[in-house]
């Protein structure tokens, strides 16, 4: 009787332990984001992580068979910890450049390269004069490259607008699809001088050693572009685009 | 009073739904984690501070330098640095060695170009972990981190203290016949706090305005939260747009680190006469005189 016991108990043991292997092997990543770029990413009203990227990686995930957690991280560290391995992906609205594919691999781009524009108080702005933009970005360092223009840097691109609005700056250079909600619901702000476009689409970034993972976002990104499910997502949140895939 | 439709609500309705929102539940409980951060930081500062101000006092010459060089070390080092760089190293060392226990049969290098790579088991937490235990986690690092910094100054606060005991009291002690251990238990110790409180209190001060760094550690703060909270909300993203309020969030921040070092300072005032009752010192002399 006892023996019996022993061996229903052992056998339930096994059970269990192979049904949490099987569980287990649903590989988990944590997707890092800034939260402060709508619609790419923000922090909707619950404090969730939401917008463009959220559905995106939600649905890459979904394809790709991966469990995956929403990670929120300061833009200027953001590279630092992806590759020191606190997570496994950026997805920030982040275009890819060069400069960044040095340090980082990037997956195919799930938006395309989107024209940068000058959001200003005045329509005499004319490209030259105090420009503001967020660190680190394709932004920053073309506003660097441009003539006649000053370059001021803000942690967060929410600061950049803020920066024109109480007059510190002439402009502020951002993503148009970023600045496109701000300007149509400020009466003060409007768009000036030339758009520019800048870098090649935004893509997924992960580290140059998991080519792996980079696989299988490829191939999620690429079902996605087929179906059209990237473009439905494009015109939902992105009001008036159309979707180019 | 329901919150499902805040377009329809004015002026207070509006603004209790406003402030009850899940982001500002989270800004909220972001006061009881600085709380929290000061909480345990403090005493454990103070015992890194102690056991340094004992190495730098030890007999043994090697333990000695040690402690000498701990409070020199990290004393002169910016903080930002120490944040920026130091948690890095120590999250990448913990994984390193974890790594080096767990997976011995683990070939590949650990550091490939720019990555830090170790075996899947051996990632501090686990990435399956949940999302709460990578919080508990970032949190514990950054306790030992603001633990390190600070118990360098403190230690250097008491070693000074430890000097300022009289010497009298000392060979008074001794001449009782007590141990050197004894003596620095019985006499020395339970006489410095009078002396090691002005510095103490100072480094709490500073301590408590050193905790937005929090956010350098993946933690994140009031001070995250207001600047969330406080950027220009769009219509199209929220049910709660407005412009430019971090004035407001950053006021109340003010609001609170103003009331919180307020009530330290009452608080290490009554300290203060507490330890002054029946010392040598001037103040101890004057309690004395007012109560004859």
């Amino acid at each position: 009787m006892m023996m019996k016991k022993l061996f229903t108990f052992g056998a339930a043991l096994a059970l269990t332990a192979g049904t949490a292997m099987a569980e287990s092997h649903a590989q988990t990543v944590r997707m890092g984001t800034e939260g402060a770029y709508p619609p790419y990413n923000f922090l909707n009203d619950a404090g969730e992580v939401d917008g463009y990227e959220r559905d995106v990686g939600d649905e890459l995930c979904k394809r790709a068979e991966l469990s995956c957690e929403w990670v929120t991280n300061d833009w200027d560290s953001i590279i630092p910890n992806l590759v020191s391995g606190n997570y496994d992906t950026i997805i920030a609205g982040m275009s890819i450049t060069d400069e960044r594919d040095e340090v980082i691999d990037f997956s195919e781009a799930y938006f395309p390269a989107d024209p940068s524009a000058f959001a200003s108080m005045s329509d005499s702005f004319d490209g030259t004069g105090v420009i503001a933009a967020q660190t680190g970005t394709i932004q920053a360092s073309h506003v660097a490259s441009m003539e006649g223009a000053t370059l001021i840097e803000f942690a967060t691109p929410d600061e950049t607008v803020a920066a024109v609005k109480n007059g510190e700056a002439d402009a502020a250079l951002a993503d148009k699809a970023f600045l496109e909600p701000i300007v149509a619901e400020d009466a003060e702000l409007m768009f000036a001088g030339d758009d520019v476009v800048l870098g090649d689409g935004i893509g997924v970034g992960v580290r140059e050693s998991d080519g792996e993972l980079k696989e299988k976002l490829n191939v999620a990104i690429a079902s996605m572009k087929e179906d059209g499910t990237l473009n439905t997502l494009i015109e939902k949140w992105f009001e008036g685009m159309k979707g180019p895939y | 009073m329901t919150c499902t439709d805040p377009e329809s609500l004015h002026g207070i309705a509006w603004l209790a739904c406003y402030l009850s929102s899940g982001k500002h539940m989270l800004f909220y409980s972001s006061f009881g984690t600085v709380l929290l951060l000061l909480a345990i930081t403090a005493p454990v500062s103070l015992a890194f501070g102690f056991m340094g101000a004992m190495a730098a006092r030890a007999g043994f010459a090697p333990l000695r330098w040690l402690g000498l060089a701990y409070t020199s070390v990290v004393r002169g080092v910016p903080d930002i640095v120490f944040f920026l760089f130091f948690v890095i190293a120590l999250d990448q060392g913990i994984e390193y060695l974890r790594h080096e226990a767990i997976c011995p049969g683990w070939t590949e290098p650990v550091r490939q170009g720019n990555d830090f790579i170790v075996c899947p088991e051996a990632k501090a937490p686990l990435s399956t972990a949940p999302q709460w235990v990578h919080e508990v986690y970032n949190f514990m690092l950054a306790v030992f981190t603001f633990a390190i910094v600070f118990g360098a100054f403190a230690a250097n606060v008491l070693i000074g203290a430890m000097r300022a005991v009289p010497r009298a009291q000392m060979e008074t002690a001794e001449a009782y016949g007590m141990s050197r251990r004894q003596a620095f238990w019985r006499i020395l110790v339970p006489q410095m706090w009078t002396y090691a409180l002005p510095g103490l209190s100072n480094l709490w001060m500073i301590l408590i305005k050193a905790t937005p760094l929090l956010f350098l550690l993946g933690v994140e703060d009031i001070v995250y939260w207001a600047r969330e909270l406080g950027g220009s909300k769009n219509p199209r993203f929220s049910s709660y747009p407005h412009g430019d309020w971090r004035i407001y969030y950053f006021l109340a921040l003010l609001v609170f680190y103003l009331a919180l070092t307020k009530v330290s300072e009452v608080g290490l005032g009554r300290l203060t006469r507490r330890l002054s009752h029946g010392q040598a010192t001037a103040a101890g002399e004057a309690m004395r005189k007012a109560g004859a």
